[in-house]
C-alpha cells in the first residue's frame, strides 16, 4: 500500500490542523493523500478550505463512513423524536394482541414489527430501546473520554508514583476479561441502567488513559511544548491548552469506536439479566426476555438483535472513516 | 533477552496482588448477606445464624478475612463455595475443561476461516471477495453474540434439525465418567458407538458463536499485516526472480505476515473468555462462565471470588506468553 508508507512519518500530527486553524505546526508531517489538499491550504492560505472543510472531503471520500454517518444520524433522530415516531408507548399492554406477527408474516398495520408476549408493540420498544442504547453508549463515552484525559494527562506530566499508580490500576483492569469484570461492577453495585454505565466505564476507561499519555508523552518532547515552558506556561495550562489539542484525534477516533463497544457490553448485561431492568425496553434485556419464544415468535428474537447489530455496525462504519480522515497513522486496511 | 523476560516477570506481580485485593473488595460490597441469602424469606434463628457466620469467618474483622483470603490463594487455597460446600478450586477445575475445550475449537474455527481469507482478500486486494471479507469481518467484530447463538439455533437446530440446541452430550443415549474433561476425547475413549459424533455436533454451533469475533479480528489482521509485507523490497525480489506466486505469497510473503497475527491470536484469550460467559449461558454449555454468572445469582462469594481470580490469572499468563514468544520470534524488537 503505496499511501500507507507514505504516511510512516515519525511525527504524529495531523491533529494540530484540526484546532489550531493554520498555527505553527498544524500541517507538518500530514501526508495523507486527501489532507495534501490541507498542507496546500497551510503554504498558500485560501481562506475557503477549512480544517472542517479539508476533514469533510476526506471523511467524504469513504462510502461506508458516510453510509454509517447516515444510519446513526437516522437512529439518534429516532431516539431523540421516539415520543413523536412510536405508534405505541414502549410499556403498553394491548393483552388481545399478545405474539401478534410483524405485517410481513400476516400481522396488522397497528403493530407492524408484531408484538411481544405482554402484547407490547415491538416497533415501539425498538425506537425507545434506541434511546437507551445510544445514550448508554454516549454517557460511557463522555465520562471515560473526560476521566482519561485527566487521569493520561496526570500519568504523562507527573510521571513518578502518579503514573505507576494509574498505569498499574489500568493493567489490572485490562487483565480482567471485559465482561467478567463488568460483571464484578454490576454485582457490586446492583443491576440497572445507571451501573450499566458505571460498570462498561470502568471497563473501557484504559484505552483512553493509556491513549491519552501516549499521546502527551510524544507530544511533550516536541519544540512547542519547550518553548511553551520557555515562554513561562502554567503546568495546566500547558496540559490542557497546549498539548491536550494536539491529542485529539487519535481520541476523537478512539470515542467514536469506544460508542459501539460500550452499546454491546451494556447489550450483553442486559442480555444476562444484569443490566436493563423490566420494564425497560433495552435491546439486550428485550433479547432474554424472548428466548422461550424462538419456535413460536422468531421476530421477538429477531428484531431486537438485528437493532443491536445495525447500530454497532453504522457507529463503527463512521469510526473507521473518522480514523482515516483523522488519523491516518493508525489505518488498519 | 533474559533482563527483558525478568522485567516483564516482575510487572505481572502487582496486577496479581492488586488483582486479589480487587477481588476480595469488590465481593465484600456485594449486597445481600450470603446467609440471608440462602434461607430466604423463612429467616433464621439469631444464634443459628451467629454460628454460621463463624463458621465461615464472616464475623472476623475484614482486614483479618483479607490475609487469610491472600494467604490461602498463595496455597492454592480459594476458598470453599458456600452453596455446594466444595472447594472452589476443585469446582473451578471440573468446570473449566468445557470452557477450554469450547475456546480451543472456537479459535481453530478462527484461524483456519480467518488466515485464508484475510491473506485471499490480501493477495486480491480491490476485488469482490476482498469487499465480501472485510464486510463480513465488520459484521462479526461488530456482532452481539448472544443473539447471534440465539439466531443459529433458531435456523439450524430449530428451522433445520441439524445440531442440538444445548449442552455438551447428549446425556439420554450416552453415559461415561469424565477422564480428561474435554468431551471430544473422553467420547473416544468411552468406545460407544456414535458418541463422538454426538460431542462434535454438540460442539459446532458454540465453537461459531465463539468464535465469530476472534475470526474478525484475525482476517482483518492478516490481510492487513499481509498488504503490508507484500509491498516490501524482497517479496518483489522474489517475484522479479520469477518465483511462482504461490511460492512468493505462501513462503516469503506469509512467514513474515503471520508475526503480528499469531500475537493477535495469542491475544484473544481475554474475548474469548468474556465471550464464553455468553456463550455457555445460551448453550447451557457446563463451563466456568455460566458457573460464573449462577455464583452471582446464588450470592456464592467465595466461587464469584475464586472464579474472577482464576480467569484473570488465565488471562495474565497467557498475555504474559504471548509476549515473551513475540520478542523470540521477532528479532526486530530483541534488543529494543
Amino acid at each position: 500500500m503505496a499511501e500507507e508508507t507514505a504516511i510512516d512519518d515519525p511525527m504524529p500530527t495531523g491533529p494540530a490542523q484540526l484546532v489550531l486553524d493554520s498555527a505553527s505546526d498544524g500541517a507538518i508531517g500530514v501526508a495523507q493523500p486527501s489532507s495534501i489538499a490541507a498542507i496546500a491550504a497551510a503554504e498558500t492560505v485560501p481562506p475557503e478550505i477549512t480544517p472542517l472543510r479539508a476533514f469533510w472531503s476526506a471523511f467524504s471520500e469513504n462510502r461506508g463512513a458516510v453510509l454509517g454517518l447516515m444510519v446513526v444520524i437516522f437512529i439518534a433522530v429516532l431516539a431523540i423524536f421516539a415520543p413523536l415516531i412510536a405508534p405505541h408507548a414502549p410499556a403498553e399492554q394491548f393483552r388481545q394482541f399478545v405474539r401478534q406477527p410483524p405485517v410481513w408474516a400476516g400481522g396488522t398495520w397497528a403493530f407492524p414489527f408484531g408484538t411481544d408476549a405482554l402484547g407490547r408493540d415491538v416497533l415501539s420498544r425498538l425506537i425507545y430501546g434506541a434511546r437507551i442504547s445510544l445514550g448508554i453508549g454516549l454517557s460511557v463515552m463522555l465520562v471515560s473520554v473526560a476521566l482519561g484525559i485527566v487521569l493520561g494527562l496526570a500519568a504523562a506530566f507527573m510521571r513518578g508514583i502518579v503514573e505507576v499508580v494509574v498505569m498499574r490500576i489500568m493493567d489490572l483492569v485490562v487483565a480482567i476479561p471485559s465482561l467478567v469484570l463488568a460483571i464484578l461492577v454490576v454485582a457490586v453495585l446492583g443491576p440497572s441502567l445507571l451501573n450499566t454505565i458505571v460498570a462498561v466505564t470502568v471497563v473501557y476507561l484504559p484505552r483512553y488513559v493509556r491513549l491519552v499519555r501516549a499521546a502527551a508523552i510524544a507530544e511533550l518532547s516536541k519544540e512547542y511544548v519547550v518553548a511553551a515552558q520557555v515562554a513561562g506556561v502554567g503546568k495546566i495550562r500547558l496540559m490542557f491548552v497546549t498539548v491536550l489539542p494536539n491529542c485529539l484525534a487519535p481520541l476523537i477516533v478512539q470515542a467514536a469506536l469506544g460508542i459501539s463497544d460500550a452499546i454491546l457490553e451494556a447489550a450483553a448485561l442486559g442480555f444476562l439479566g444484569l443490566g436493563a431492568q423490566p420494564p425497560t425496553p433495552e435491546w439486550g434485556a428485550m433479547l432474554a426476555d424472548s428466548r422461550e419464544f424462538i419456535r413460536s415468535a422468531p421476530w421477538i428474537v429477531t428484531l431486537p438483535g438485528l437493532a443491536i447489530l445495525v447500530t454497532v455496525v453504522a457507529i463503527n462504519l463512521m469510526g473507521d472513516g473518522l480514523r482515516d480522515a483523522l488519523d491516518p497513522k493508525l489505518r488498519r486496511s | 533477552m533474559l533482563r527483558f523476560f525478568f522485567r516483564r516477570v516482575a510487572l505481572t506481580l502487582p496486577t496479581f496482588v492488586a488483582l486479589m485485593f480487587v477481588t476480595f473488595v469488590a465481593v465484600r460490597l456485594v449486597p445481600g448477606d450470603p446467609i440471608e441469602a440462602r434461607t430466604g424469606e423463612r429467616g433464621i434463628a439469631p444464634e443459628r445464624l451467629a454460628m454460621l457466620r463463624h463458621e465461615l469467618g464472616l464475623d472476623r474483622p475484614v482486614w483479618q478475612q483479607f490475609l487469610d483470603y491472600a494467604n490461602g490463594l498463595l496455597h492454592g487455597d480459594f476458598g470453599v463455595s458456600i452453596v455446594t460446600k466444595t472447594p472452589v478450586l476443585h469446582e473451578f477445575l471440573v468446570l473449566f475443561p468445557a470452557t477450554l475445550e469450547l475456546s480451543i475449537c472456537a479459535l481453530i474455527f478462527a484461524v483456519v476461516l480467518g488466515v485464508p481469507a484475510g491473506v485471499l482478500a490480501a493477495v486480491k486486494r480491490g476485488s469482490v471477495f476482498d469487499h465480501t471479507v472485510m464486510t463480513a469481518a465488520l459484521a462479526g467484530y461488530s456482532m452481539p453474540i448472544f443473539w447471534w447463538g440465539l439466531l443459529l439455533i433458531m435456523f439450524m437446530s430449530e428451522y433445520l434439525g441439524l445440531t442440538p440446541v444445548s449442552g455438551r452430550m447428549d446425556l439420554i443415549n450416552y453415559y461415561f465418567e469424565p477422564v480428561t474433561g474435554f468431551m471430544l476425547i473422553d467420547s473416544l475413549l468411552s468406545d460407544q458407538e456414535g458418541a463422538f459424533g454426538a460431542a462434535v455436533a454438540h460442539l459446532i454451533l458454540p465453537s461459531i458463536v465463539l468464535g465469530t469475533i476472534p475470526l474478525a479480528v484475525i482476517a482483518r489482521m492478516t490481510r492487513s499485516s499481509m498488504l503490508e509485507v507484500l509491498g516490501e523490497d524482497y517479496v518483489r525480489t522474489a517475484r522479479a526472480k520469477g518465483l511462482s506466486p504461490l511460492r512468493v505469497v505462501g513462503l516469503h510473503a506469509l512467514r513474515n505476515a503471520l508475526i503480528p497475527v499469531v500475537t493477535v491470536i495469542g491475544l484473544q484469550t481475554g474475548t474469548l473468555l468474556a465471550g464464553a460467559v455468553l456463550t455457555e449461558t445460551i448453550f447451557a454449555w457446563p463451563g466456568v462462565g455460566k458457573w460464573l454468572i449462577e455464583s452471582i445469582a446464588r450470592r456464592d462469594y467465595p466461587a464469584l471470588q475464586g472464579g474472577i481470580m482464576l480467569i484473570s490469572a488465565i488471562v495474565i499468563l497467557v498475555n504474559l506468553i504471548v509476549d515473551l514468544l513475540y520478542v523470540a520470534i521477532n528479532p526486530r524488537i530483541r534488543h529494543g
